[in-house]
């Protein structure tokens, strides 16, 4: 591995002076499961790790009228909170299946996020939940949505002074729930072929859609938010063909490639067969009362 | 707690012996060595699948500071092209440069900085297009010698073999049901958790130690010795505890380099593979390409079978289409045959053993063909087996008679076994596949050294490292000779300069083997002991007798302890080119689901019958088999070595070489029948390959009767699967 | 190359001062700096598992985690899991089910499972099954690991 320094942060403002000192030769250091790996491999060249765990606002999960995910907060802990299991479920799902039980023990949204991958497993939930990202900079903090944050493969909005600091996602409506789910070759421990978020809103009486939030993951460039997709879906009927009209149009902005994961022809595919069963799974659990 | 066979140790489940050390983490295996002033040795390796290499320039690398030394090919007293490449590398990966530094940090900083010129040549990468005339050619040397005659020819198949018996025109004439169908099957990994690894010094006194895991001690010292030119006599190779080999590490890789360095600089020298340096450095299972014929009357009976077998051997020639093509048809009775074999090599890692090499692959063919007729015929697959299956006296058709063998017994077992009586399930695509295979098993040279302490516990000196638990179930053959517990057996695998030559741990040979010099060792100190008893009670010798565990004569009786404190020391040492392996055979069934909307196969339940002949350590026997099961597993669904446009490996990172987790797969049943092999006093067949043999095709019947596809090619993955489906 | 750091943890229930370089994983430092070599490298990325150890309570691939990042921390290695009483129950049943045959990723599933048990200590075979995904074992193929944890599981329900 190439050396570097490390310098472990106490205080947010303290990050954000290393990050405006030293620039591009700065990585923010979290979880470090996908970033240790990278810089052993020689695909992110590192001068300084700020390691930031030692930052409070970064570790904070806390629940009062909307959730608060400190970008360096570790899977575990989130898929473990209350509020997240009861409220925002697909967040479960997703942080539950990143890498095994040792990544999820370090491994964070947060880092998931600004790693930037199409496959990353948490961005389409974060979209369909509708998460915006706080970030901190020298100028102070600014604020985007989660579906505008990452650029291209592992490229965000972020200046190589920026950092962010955590994410915050409102309350869910009454009658609403969201699902997250991937296609992998095995059962676990794989990068998504394709990722597939919902979140819905149905009528009391779940019998119509109020609105949906569909996101894809490894079909694009970035993870996806499906507007189409999900637009069609307002004040239509809970039922197969509203769902298949969905995911149509979900499966018309997938331009997956092919690579060693899977094929182009195959994820395309599986846009659909993954929309269909992420609207049914925010459907079922809203209908369970879940 | 005595056996079912009326053996007291044989057959039991004691702990093992090397069990606490490894469950606290105790046991040293190979890269697990620090010693002060250690050096850490890195190689340089070819970013090109094939490519000449027109200068090398390792200045800068060694104006770096910490570097200690840098070697190449001409370094080497002996030339030994797939340590180091000779003026030509054959396949990304393929070692060039050594060089030694003193962390591994710096030492992977030098490699950067070593400069290498190259003329990139085009690669061929795929067997089918290897054997064309048209095809780019490796090896200007090369020519097929083909039925035992060279033609002369630069050319990529290095050998062809045949086998030919009867007339098959006359058995496919003969036959109501003829199927013909084309297989592939994809470059694999043997897949062991624990990298190669390798540590040297060299002594000023001439004498180069070895610490290393490997399946061979003493192949270690004979390549090493071989390409440094030095006597073996003064090579020692201490093996530490293996991290698993399955045919993988009965070779070298960084063993010669490490030592070249130890020894031009004076300092002990660790060198230890990456993870991706293992996929891209060491010789991985040839992939295959199968056209095979069978034909069959309508009441079952196999007529003639017809194969070509195309093995690629990777950059050199050597791969195991010999060993598939004695396997793929010992099971069954074929009165016509023809088999033509060939090596093919292509711009991959030479290609090694990997757990029955070659047999896996002729198996998967030989089971699919099988299992069509049956449907063909609407017969059952396993009746069709009992009908057509080989019993002790009949020919395996390439030629040999199989003594006493188990092949029906385990076509029996799975017929009554409530695995094959329950449905299989409908509702969703499932499917039920059953197939069977054989490996020959080896025997060959073991010595072991055996010392009967003053408190009746025995020291067990042997050269055979241990993968799997044969150190235990050797110790259990000695005890049982002795009348002794296991647990009096101390048992400790030693450097060759400690033991006498011992064959590799491979081949399945070992518990026979290593186990049959263990018995002799044992009856000769027991001879060795009745003799200082003689003289003790003053008797004549053929009045002492050993029985049980006693040593008595018509006044006296004594346990093998109180005899012990009598006669010790007492050693018996044995060496000997053993023979008299068993061939073995297993039948798998296998239960899959797939999912129609995303092509993903779930094994939902996994059953596999084996002869183990005699089982000594029972558990560690049904590890084998599963452990070979689940490998099958991962061979079928999801392994693959992925190659891109220019020959080079694109996934070689346990992320994306998708081997099963624990998450991906079922408890895999065993049944083990016991037909003991006369060759060995207590009846042991080799157990460690046979089980990899028969899964490729179970699994793939099963997926083909699930989805009503004939699959012929593998890894069944989820896009190949929703391509048989139609659904992409 | 970078100035050593200074680092001061606990492992094992000892306290313990080491000195590493920040590009030195706690892997490396655990077997190259302190002789703990029980924990192992089979890949060096997060994919195997056989370098788990437990860091305030969680399983971690040592492997994705930097030596510094040890200061102030509570580490467990395989080295500490057994006591002068004996052997953890997860460690007897290994043996009794014959759960390794290489034994290299031995250490690396005790130290996994030993979490699982100490989070929830009546897992179904799914469950065990799900949390032991990211250890990887070439040998036994799984059956009897899960076997020994489920067994140990009883163990450790018994014992409280």
């Amino acid at each position: 591995m190439q050396a570097f320094d490390y310098v472990a942060a106490k205080s947010l403002s303290e990050a954000v002076d290393l990050l405006t000192k030293y620039r591009d030769q700065a990585r923010i250091l979290g979880g470090g499961t996908d970033l240790i790996v990278q810089v052993r491999e020689n695909r992110r060249p590192v001068g300084v790790m700020v390691d930031i765990k030692g930052v409070p606002e970064v570790n904070t999960l806390s629940y009062n009228g909307s959730l608060e995910i400190g970008a360096s907060v570790p899977c575990y802990k989130i898929y473990s909170n209350r509020e997240v299991k009861s409220k925002f479920p697909a967040l479960v799902d997703a942080t539950s299946i990143i890498g095994g039980v040792q990544i999820q023990s370090r491994a964070s949204v947060g880092g998931n996020l600004c790693n930037a991958s199409p496959a990353a497993d948490s961005i389409p939930v974060l979209i369909v939940l509708g998460a915006q990202c706080a970030i901190e900079g020298p100028s102070g903090e600014r604020s985007i949505a989660v579906e505008d944050f990452c650029t291209a493969p592992g490229q965000t909005v972020l200046e190589s002074n920026e950092l962010l600091v955590k994410l915050v996602i409102p309350t869910p409506a009454p009658n609403a729930s969201s699902f997250y789910l991937r296609f992998i070759p095995r059962n676990e421990m794989d990068i998504a072929v394709v990722g597939a978020g919902a979140a819905v809103e149905l009528s009391a009486d779940h019998q119509t859609f109020v609105s949906a939030r569909i996101a894809l993951g490894a079909v694009a460039p970035t993870p996806l938010f499906a507007a189409a997709a999900s637009s069609v879906l307002a004040g239509k009927p809970v039922s197969d063909e509203s769902i298949e009209e969905a995911c149509e149009a979900a499966k018309g902005i997938a331009t997956p490639i092919s690579d060693m994961r899977g094929t182009a022809a195959q994820r395309t595919h599986l846009v659909g067969v993954l929309t269909r069963r992420a609207l049914n799974g925010a459907i079922n659990r809203i209908k369970e009362g879940n | 707690m005595a056996s079912g066979n009326g053996y007291k140790v044989v057959g039991t489940r004691p702990i093992r012996h090397d069990g606490v050390d490894k469950v606290t983490g105790h046991a040293k295996y190979g890269a697990d060595l620090n010693f002060p002033d250690m050096l850490f040795g890195k190689i340089l390796r070819s970013p090109h699948a094939h490519a000449k290499i027109v200068s090398i320039d390792v200045s800068r690398a060694l104006a770096h500071p910490g570097v200690k030394d840098i070697v190449t090919s001409k370094d080497l007293p002996t030339l030994s092209e797939n340590i180091l490449a000779d003026d030509k590398v054959f396949y990304k990966g393929h070692a060039i440069v050594g060089l030694a530094a003193v962390d591994v940090h710096t030492a992977e900083e030098a490699l950067s900085l070593i400069d290498i010129e190259y003329e990139v040549l085009p690669a061929v990468t795929d067997v089918a297009k290897a054997i064309r005339e048209d095809s780019v050619v490796l090896h200007q040397s090369l020519t097929t010698n083909t039925l035992g005659e060279k033609t002369g020819k630069p050319t990529n198949i290095g050998s062809h073999v045949r086998h030919q018996n009867g007339d098959v025109e006359a058995g496919f004439a003969e036959a109501d049901v003829v199927v013909e169908r084309t297989f592939t099957t994809q470059t694999v990994h043997q897949g062991y958790i624990e990298p190669i690894t390798a540590t040297a010094k060299y002594n000023p006194d001439g004498e180069l130690t070895v610490w290393t895991s490997t399946q061979g001690a003493f192949n270690v010292r004979q390549q090493v010795a071989g390409i440094l030119d030095r006597p073996a006599s003064k090579v020692k190779v201490v093996p530490l505890e293996i991290g698993g080999g399955f045919g993988g590490k009965t070779t070298v890789y960084v063993a010669p380099v490490a030592a070249l360095l130890a020894m031009r600089t004076g300092q002990i020298v660790k060198m230890t593979m990456t993870r991706d340096e293992v996929f891209e450095g060491t010789g991985p299972a040839p992939a295959t390409l199968i056209r095979l014929k069978m034909g069959a009357t309508k009441d079952g009976r196999i007529t003639a079978a017809d194969t070509d077998l195309f093995y690629e051997g990777g950059a050199y020639p050597g791969s195991a289409v010999g060993a598939g093509a004695n396997c793929m048809f010992a099971a069954y009775k074929i009165p016509n045959l023809k088999i033509d074999g060939f090596d093919v090599v292509v711009n991959k890692p030479s290609s090694h053993a990997y757990r029955a090499p070659g047999a896996p692959n002729s198996a998967f063919a030989a089971e699919c063909v099988i299992d069509e007729i049956c449907q063909k015929l609407d017969l059952d697959p396993l009746e069709f087996r009992m009908i057509n299956g080989a019993k002790e006296g009949d020919r395996n058709p390439i030629g040999p008679r199989h003594g006493k063998i188990g092949y029906l017994e385990t076509v029996e077992a799975a017929q009554t076994h409530d695995h094959y009586q329950v449905e299989v399930g409908n509702g969703k695509l499932r499917g039920r596949g059953v197939a069977s295979g054989y490996w020959g098993n080896g025997a060959g040279r073991s010595s072991v050294n055996l010392t009967v302490n003053q408190d009746g516990t025995i020291m067990l000196l042997e050269g055979s490292t241990d993968i799997g638990g044969t150190r235990t179930s050797i110790a259990m053959q000695a005890a049982e000779v002795l009348g002794i517990a296991a647990e009096d057996v101390r048992p400790a695998v030693v450097d060759t300069n400690s033991i006498g030559e011992t064959g590799v741990t491979g081949g399945s040979r070992t518990t026979h083997a290593t186990g049959l010099v263990a018995i002799r060792a044992a009856e000769s100190v027991i001879e060795q002991m009745k003799e200082k008893l003689a003289d003790h009670w003053e008797v004549n010798l053929n009045q002492v007798d050993f029985s049980d565990g006693t040593f008595l004569n018509s006044d006296n009786q004594i346990s093998f302890k109180e005899a012990a404190r009598i006669c010790s020391p007492v050693v018996g040492s044995v060496t000997e080119s053993t023979t008299g392996a068993g061939g073995a055979f297993g039948t798998h069934v296998v239960d899959v689901e797939v999912d129609e909307d995303t092509g993903k196969v779930e094994v939902l339940r996994y059953t596999a019958v084996q002869d183990v002949g005699t089982a000594i350590h029972p558990s560690y026997a049904e590890g084998q088999i599963q452990g070979g099961a689940v490998q099958g597993i991962g061979w079928a669904l999801s392994e693959e070595y992925v190659y891109d446009q220019k020959g080079q490996m694109v996934n070689a990172s346990f992320l994306d070489y998708r081997m099963p987790t624990s998450y991906d797969t079922p408890m895999v049943e065993t049944v083990m029948v016991e037909v003991p092999n006369p060759g060995h006093p207590f009846g042991v067949r080799g157990v460690g390959e046979v089980p990899l043999v028969p899964p490729l095709a179970a699994i793939a019947n099963a997926v083909s009767r699930a989805i009503g596809v004939r699959m012929t090619h593998l890894p069944m993955n989820p896009v190949s699967v929703l391509k048989a489906l139609n659904k992409i | 190359m970078s100035r050593k750091a200074h680092v001061q943890t606990q492992i094992n229930g000892e306290n313990v001062e080491f000195l590493c370089e920040p590009r030195q994983s706690m892997l490396e430092v655990l077997r190259d700096e302190l002789d703990l070599t029980g924990a192992k490298e089979g890949c060096n990325n997060g994919n195997c598992g056989a370098c788990t150890i437990i860091v305030d309570g969680r399983p971690v691939d040592s492997c994705c985690m930097l030596g510094v990042e040890a200061e102030g921390k509570e580490v467990q290695t395989i080295e500490g899991v057994a006591t002068p009483e004996g052997l953890h129950p997860l460690q007897q049943k290994f043996l009794e089910h014959a759960a390794l045959q290489c034994g290299i990723c031995t250490p690396g599933f005790i130290m996994n499972s030993k979490a699982l048990l100490e989070e929830n200590s009546n897992p179904t075979e799914k469950e065990v099954r799900f949390w032991l995904a990211g250890n990887l074992c070439r040998c036994t193929g799984y059956d009897k690991i899960v076997r020994a944890v489920l067994d140990a599981a009883e163990i450790t329900r018994a014992n409280h």
